[in-house]
C-alpha cells in the first residue's frame, strides 16, 4: 500500500555523468516537468587508477566548465537544488576543489550568488591506520597492511545516502560531493523524504546512469518519479524509450552482482522487482526491498609506483611479424643483459607488447590472424624519470635494429615518431578493495558551507 | 555448429578495479543453447576458477562474473576497461 504521508520526489538526470554532454531540448523539458533536484554523477573508476592517484578529473575543464553552467542555469530556473557525486572523476579533495573553483568561476561571470555544500570524502592515512581492525576486505580484495597506507597519495572512502541528506540539509542550491556511491545522490532525498526504501536505491542504481537503460542512450535526459511504492522512469528525449527490459537489464552494466547491490548501510534486494510498461516510453518498477545491515563505508585509494616511458616500433617486414614473438623475447633478453651490464642491480619493469597480435590480451588472446604489421609497445617502468628514460634508451638501439638472427644484414624498423620514447608520467595503482566500519555515517566526512 | 558471438551480444566491463563482468545477451531462441553451456566451460577458456554465474531467462541473458585476471590499471593488467576479456569466448563453439 503506498504510504499516504508519502511525498513524490521527482529527480532530472542529465546524463551518466557530467563531461558526456546530452540532448539540450530533453534538458529543458526536464526543467519544464519542476522537478525536485538535480543529480548527476561526476566520477568513475573505470578509467585507472591515475585519476585517484594524481587526485585530478578525467574530462577536460573547458567540457566541464560549459556543461556544469548549463546545469547551475537548469537548477536555478527549475528552483531546485543540484547534485553532484564523485566530482573530478575521483572524488578526492584536490579535484572537488577544482570543481567549487569552476563552480565560482561561472557564478562571477554569469553574476549570480549561490550556497554551496561541500562534502569530502577523504580519509587521514594514519587515522585509518589507527582504526585497522575496523577495515575489511571485500572479495577479490588484494593483501593489504595498514602500513601500506602511508605510501597513498589519496585515499576515499565512498559516502551514501546518510552524507548526501547532511548536504542536501544545509538548503545549498549547489551540492558538491567527493567521492559518493553511484546511487546516493539519487536516493538521498527519496529515502530522506519517506519514499519506498527498495523502490529508492533501485530506481537510483537504474538511473544512475541518464539514459543508458533506455534506447538512444546518448541523449542522456531522464526523469524518475519515486514514491510510496517504487518508482517510474521516463527518458526525456523524443527518440529514447524505456521498456521493461531495458530498465531490468541495466542492473548487469557494471555489476558483479545483478540481484544484491550492496550500499552503506545494508543491501538493495531486486529478486523480487516486477517491471511494466506505462504510458508512452515510461517503466513502472515496484517489489524491490532493501535489507538493512551493518553500517561501512567502501574504501577507495591509490598509490604511485614509478614512472613510465613508453616506446613504440613498427614491424613491417613480413618475416618480422610473423615472428614477432620470438623477435620480442630475444630483444627482451638482450635489453636485460644489457641493462644489468650497464646499470648494476637498477629496479625496473620492462615489457614488450604487441599491438595488432596480442596487446589485448596476452596468453589469453585465442585469434591467429596474421596482421599486415606489428607495433611493439616497450613500457619501462623504474623509481623515476630519468631512470625510466635512461633504460627506455638502452634499449632503443634494439628496438630499431634487433636481428630475428645472428647473421642476417643489420635490419631497420619503423619509429613513427623522434624520439619513440613518450613519458608516460606517474604511474599509480590501486590499493583498496575494503570497507571500513562507522558507528556514525558522517565520521571522517566534512562538510562545509560556502556562499560564492 | 554456431559460435557463441552468432547467437549472443557479447559485452564485457569492469565491475569495479578488481571484477569484470560479461554478459551474454541472447534472444529468446538462443538462450537455452547458450544457458546449457556448463559453466566450467566458461571458466576454463577464462583461466579462472571462481567465475559466479547468474542465468536471466526473463532477460534472456547467461552473466559471467570474475575477479580481474590483473587489477585494473597493474602493471601486468592489459584493458582499462576489461572491454576485450569477452573476446576470449566469443568463438568457442555452442552446441
Amino acid at each position: 500500500m503506498p504510504n499516504p504521508s508519502t511525498e513524490c520526489v521527482r529527480i532530472l538526470v542529465p546524463a551518466g555523468a557530467l563531461g558526456l554532454g546530452w540532448d539540450d531540448v530533453a534538458l529543458a523539458r526536464g526543467v519544464a516537468r519542476g522537478p525536485d533536484l538535480i543529480a548527476i554523477d561526476g566520477g568513475s573508476t573505470d578509467s585507472g587508477p591515475a585519476y585517484l592517484g594524481q587526485g585530478v578529473s578525467k574530462y577536460s575543464r573547458a567540457q566541464i566548465k560549459g556543461d556544469w553552467a548549463v546545469l547551475i542555469d537548469a537548477a536555478r530556473k527549475a528552483g531546485c537544488p543540484l547534485v553532484i557525486g564523485t566530482a573530478g572523476t575521483c572524488g578526492a579533495a584536490s579535484a572537488v576543489d577544482w570543481l567549487v573553483g569552476i563552480t565560482r568561476d561561472i557564478l562571477a561571470e554569469t553574476g549570480h550568488r549561490a550556497k554551496i555544500a561541500v562534502l569530502y570524502s577523504d580519509r587521514d592515512p594514519e587515522d585509518l591506520a589507527d582504526r585497522w581492525d575496523r577495515v575489511s576486505p571485500l572479495p577479490g580484495a588484494p593483501d593489504v597492511e595498514a602500513s601500506a597506507l602511508a605510501d597513498c597519495t589519496n585515499i576515499v572512502a565512498l559516502a551514501g545516502v546518510e552524507q548526501v541528506q547532511a548536504a542536501l540539509a544545509t538548503g545549498a542550491e549547489i551540492v558538491i560531493c567527493g567521492r559518493t556511491t553511484d546511487t546516493a545522490i539519487l536516493a538521498a532525498l527519496p529515502l530522506a523524504r519517506g519514499c519506498h526504501l527498495g523502490g529508492a536505491w533501485h530506481g537510483a542504481k537504474v538511473g544512475e546512469c541518464g539514459a543508458y537503460c533506455c534506447t538512444h542512450p546518448d541523449t542522456g535526459v531522464i526523469e524518475i518519479d519515486f514514491d510510496g511504492r517504487g518508482f517510474t522512469l521516463t527518458p526525456l528525449a523524443e527518440t529514447s524509450r524505456a521498456t521493461p527490459e531495458t530498465v531490468a537489464a541495466h542492473l548487469l552494466y557494471e555489476n558483479a552482482d545483478p540481484i544484491r547491490l550492496h550500499e552503506p548501510g545494508g543491501y538493495l534486494d531486486v529478486s523480487g522487482a516486477t517491471y511494466r510498461a506505462v504510458g508512452d516510453g515510461s517503466v513502472r518498477v515496484e517489489g524491490s526491498t532493501w535489507v538493512p545491515g551493518p553500517y561501512s563505508v567502501k574504501l577507495e585509494a591509490a598509490r604511485k609506483i614509478g614512472h613510465g616511458i613508453l616506446s613504440l616500433v613498427i614491424l613491417r617486414d613480413p618475416r618480422y611479424v610473423v615472428n614477432v614473438a620470438d623477435w620480442c623475447a630475444s630483444l627482451e633478453a638482450r635489453a636485460r643483459d644489457r641493462i644489468r651490464s650497464r646499470m648494476g642491480d637498477v629496479e625496473y619493469d620492462l615489457q614488450l607488447r604487441r599491438i595488432g597480435v596480442d596487446s589485448a590480451l596476452g596468453d589469453l588472446e585465442p585469434g591467429r590472424a596474421i596482421p599486415n604489421e606489428v607495433g611493439v609497445t616497450a613500457q619501462v617502468i623504474a623509481a623515476d624519470e630519468p631512470t625510466a628514460r635512461d633504460i627506455a634508451k638502452l634499449v632503443n638501439p634494439l628496438l630499431l635494429h634487433h636481428p630475428l638472427t645472428p647473421d642476417e644484414p643489420m635490419p631497420t624498423f619503423a619509429f613513427p615518431f623522434s624520439p619513440p620514447e613518450t613519458d608516460m608520467g606517474a604511474r599509480y595503482e590501486f590499493v583498496l578493495h575494503h570497507v571500513l566500519a562507522l558507528d556514525d555515517p558522517m565520521d571522517g566526512f566534512r562538510l562545509e558551507v560556502l556562499d560564492a | 555448429m554456431p559460435r557463441l558471438r552468432d547467437l549472443a551480444r557479447l559485452r564485457s566491463k569492469n565491475a569495479g578495479p578488481f571484477w569484470i563482468t560479461i554478459d551474454l545477451f541472447c534472444d529468446g531462441e538462443s538462450y537455452a543453447r547458450v544457458a546449457a553451456v556448463a559453466t566450467e566451460v566458461f571458466s576454463a577458456r577464462l583461466g579462472v576458477g571462481d567465475v559466479r554465474r547468474f542465468d536471466m531467462p526473463d532477460l534472456h541473458v547467461v552473466k559471467l562474473s570474475l575477479p580481474r585476471p590483473q587489477v585494473q590499471g597493474s602493471l601486468q593488467d592489459r584493458d582499462m576497461h576489461g572491454a576485450s576479456l569477452v573476446e576470449v569466448l566469443a568463438d568457442m563453439e555452442v552446441g
